[in-house]
């Protein structure tokens, strides 16, 4: 063995992947490195509501065995994994962050679980997030407060905030979170890591606990754009489960990533969207997230790309039609938590009836923010209201998509800083909606078209991580990979380490 | 554009299922009147000729072939209700005594 348990769970998933193939390291050293790390730290971080502990040893123990009898196995046999709670796993605990669901151990497996299990990869556990995924802070889940390995006491981003906390705190070197808004990206940019949100319908939402239908992707979060492209390759591609699933081939990722890492952007035009942080467009935006973006845009100037300003108008309108869809498709998708059929029954006395069974048991098992959005969907869907809400809200939609076709008739790819801010402390937004819903500013309007969108870091601000965003059109996001690799690169070659080596081993830690 | 009042919300409230609290209805109503107020401004678009997005990706009739195929175990579903009986989910009445 080459390294000590700390070195293992500091290692990113092309350095295990090999570790592993050569037979240096087991499976269940990585493993059991991880379950250790995670005995140490989560108590503090709060990013796992569910660990494997034996079960985990155990897949891992069979990856060895497998090997060890000359099986045939893929290149990411053996490397664990965390995917977000909302993603259904057979027989393992599933809660979406909701007490609705506490206990649950569901009867299938999501689509993107089963393709990471084929890979042969090891579940280390579920991580917590925003109750049904609504919240950019993870505050809002029923179970913990989840805290960012860079400053425990604010923030790891949300949805996917125990996903972020976990891989930026090497509790897993990868994990799967999902994106309606921002989900994936925002929580990774606040955390320094990769997060990229897949082309709609080009990832599988079979198993995946709906939020907002039209919106909900799950994709990859990792240290490195190489690794989250390829688990995007592992995860990606039509399903006949679902169907919206897009039934086209995806592109090459990971080759993209590595091309993009070789550092050569000659050809590639690069827009800078002027109403996400631009001129006259950046109020709400600190200082040092828009330098940071402005060297990051520099940064791929200097590769060769082809870097101009362009407008998208109706990018201001997305917050609001944002949070008029995703909260009506909620409060449709969310009449599925009835107290019947699984999850909690509340007040089932023998003499109350059905109606009042059900009221008692929403009430009991949703959090605020859900009771809130499920009563704004069912607001801005009611008759009388439909058409200036939802209606007109469907319509700025196709606003946006068309700003986006309009720009990329001239770019291969839009810019923007991730978030407006670096992650915030906790407890400062979480009663006040509308400056929670800021947060998601910046990733809304790709959401909404449903084009691919990655998040890269792109330096600290306040010590605290930055991230750019990179978005292109449908079914391209091998030019998200590409650019963001090459910023990577350069950004890594030039401080002679990665951002998140920065970190260190957080303080209070073995 | 309208507010959401107390009572706006205690209806909408019983229409969702939720059996909210006088608390909740008090902050509740605060808050969604804010976040109306916010989500109001998508009503400033010029759109009298632009069709509505349900979706971005433009399917239609996704069809799969009429086959059998195996169906979850009634026992594993039966073990995940909150309520089970004599084989199948017990569920609270539905029906009011003058009914």
């Amino acid at each position: 063995m080459t390294g000590t348990s700390s070195d293992l769970t500091r290692a990113d998933v092309a350095e295990l992947s090999r570790l592993l193939g050569s037979g240096e390291v087991s499976a269940v050293e990585v493993t059991r490195a991880h379950l250790d790390r995670i005995a140490a730290d989560d108590g503090r971080l709060g990013a796992y509501l569910h660990v494997e502990d034996d079960a985990a040893l155990a897949a891992a123990a069979a990856v060895d065995q497998a090997r060890a009898t000359g099986a045939e196995l893929g290149p990411l046999a053996g490397v664990p994994l965390a995917l977000k709670d909302l993603v259904v796993t057979e027989g393992v605990p599933t809660t979406s962050g909701s007490k609705i669901l506490e206990g649950w151990r569901p009867p299938y497996s999501a689509t993107v679980a089963t393709r990471l299990a084929e890979a042969g990869t090891v579940l280390l556990g579920k991580t917590n997030m925003d109750e049904f995924a609504m919240g950019s802070s993870t505050e809002n889940s029923a179970y913990q407060v989840t805290r960012n390995p860079w400053d425990a006491e604010r923030i790891p981003g949300g949805s996917s905030g125990g996903s972020s906390a976990a891989v930026a705190g090497h509790l897993a070197p990868w994990s799967i979170g999902t994106d309606t808004g921002g989900s994936i990206r925002q929580p990774a940019a606040l955390t320094g890591l990769v997060g990229h949100k897949p082309t709609y319908g080009s990832v599988s939402r079979y198993g995946l606990i709906a939020f907002s239908s039209s919106l909900d992707q799950a994709g990859p979060m990792a240290r490195t754009v190489l690794d989250a492209a390829v688990m995007h390759e592992v995860i990606g591609g039509h399903d006949p489960r679902d169907s919206t699933s897009i039934d086209t081939p995806l592109a090459r990722l990971a080759d993209a990533a590595r091309e993009g890492a070789a550092g050569d952007l000659r050809g590639v035009r690069v827009g800078v969207v002027r109403e996400l942080g631009g001129e006259g467009h950046a109020e709400g935006y600190e200082p040092g997230v828009l330098a940071r973006t402005r060297e990051a845009i520099e940064v791929l100037a200097g590769l060769g790309a082809e870097v101009t300003e362009v407008s998208c108008p109706s990018f201001d309108l997305a917050l609001p039609a944002y949070y008029l869809i995703a909260p009506s498709e909620a409060s449709s998708n969310l009449a599925r938590y009835e107290g019947v059929r699984f999850g909690l029954r509340a007040g089932d006395d023998g003499s109350r009836d059905l109606d009042e069974v059900m009221a008692i048991t929403r009430e009991q098992g949703f959090g605020p923010e859900v009771k809130r959005r499920i009563i704004l969907g069912t607001y801005a869907l009611s008759s009388g209201y439909y058409e200036a809400y939802y209606g007109q809200a469907q319509k700025v939609r196709t606003l946006i998509t068309r700003d986006f076709s309009a720009a990329f008739a001239g770019v291969d790819v839009l810019v923007s800083p991730t978030t407006p801010t670096v992650a915030f402390p906790i407890g400062t937004r979480v009663d006040d909606p509308i400056s929670m819903y800021a947060a998601d500013l910046c990733t809304l309007p790709a959401s909404l078209a449903g084009l691919p969108a990655i998040s890269v870091p792109s330096g600290l601000s306040e010590g605290l991580p930055v991230g750019l965003q990179v978005m292109a059109p449908a079914l391209a996001d091998d030019r998200c990979y590409r650019v963001a690799a090459a910023l990577e690169a350069a950004q890594d070659a030039a401080r002679g380490h990665r951002l998140l080596d920065e970190l260190g081993t957080p303080a209070g830690a073995a | 554009m309208s507010s959401i009042s107390r009572s706006d919300v205690a209806h909408l409230a019983r229409l969702s299922r939720l059996a909210v609290t006088d608390e909740e209805l008090d902050r509740f109503a605060g808050q969604l009147d804010q976040v109306l107020a916010a989500v109001a401004r998508v009503g400033e678009a010029a759109v009298a000729d632009v069709p509505p997005m349900t979706h971005a990706v433009p399917l239609t009739n996704v069809l799969r072939p009429d086959e059998v195929t195996p169906s979850l175990d009634r026992d594993v579903v039966l073990a995940g209700a909150p309520a089970a009986e004599d084989g199948r989910i017990r569920v609270p009445r539905i029906l009011g005594d003058a009914e």
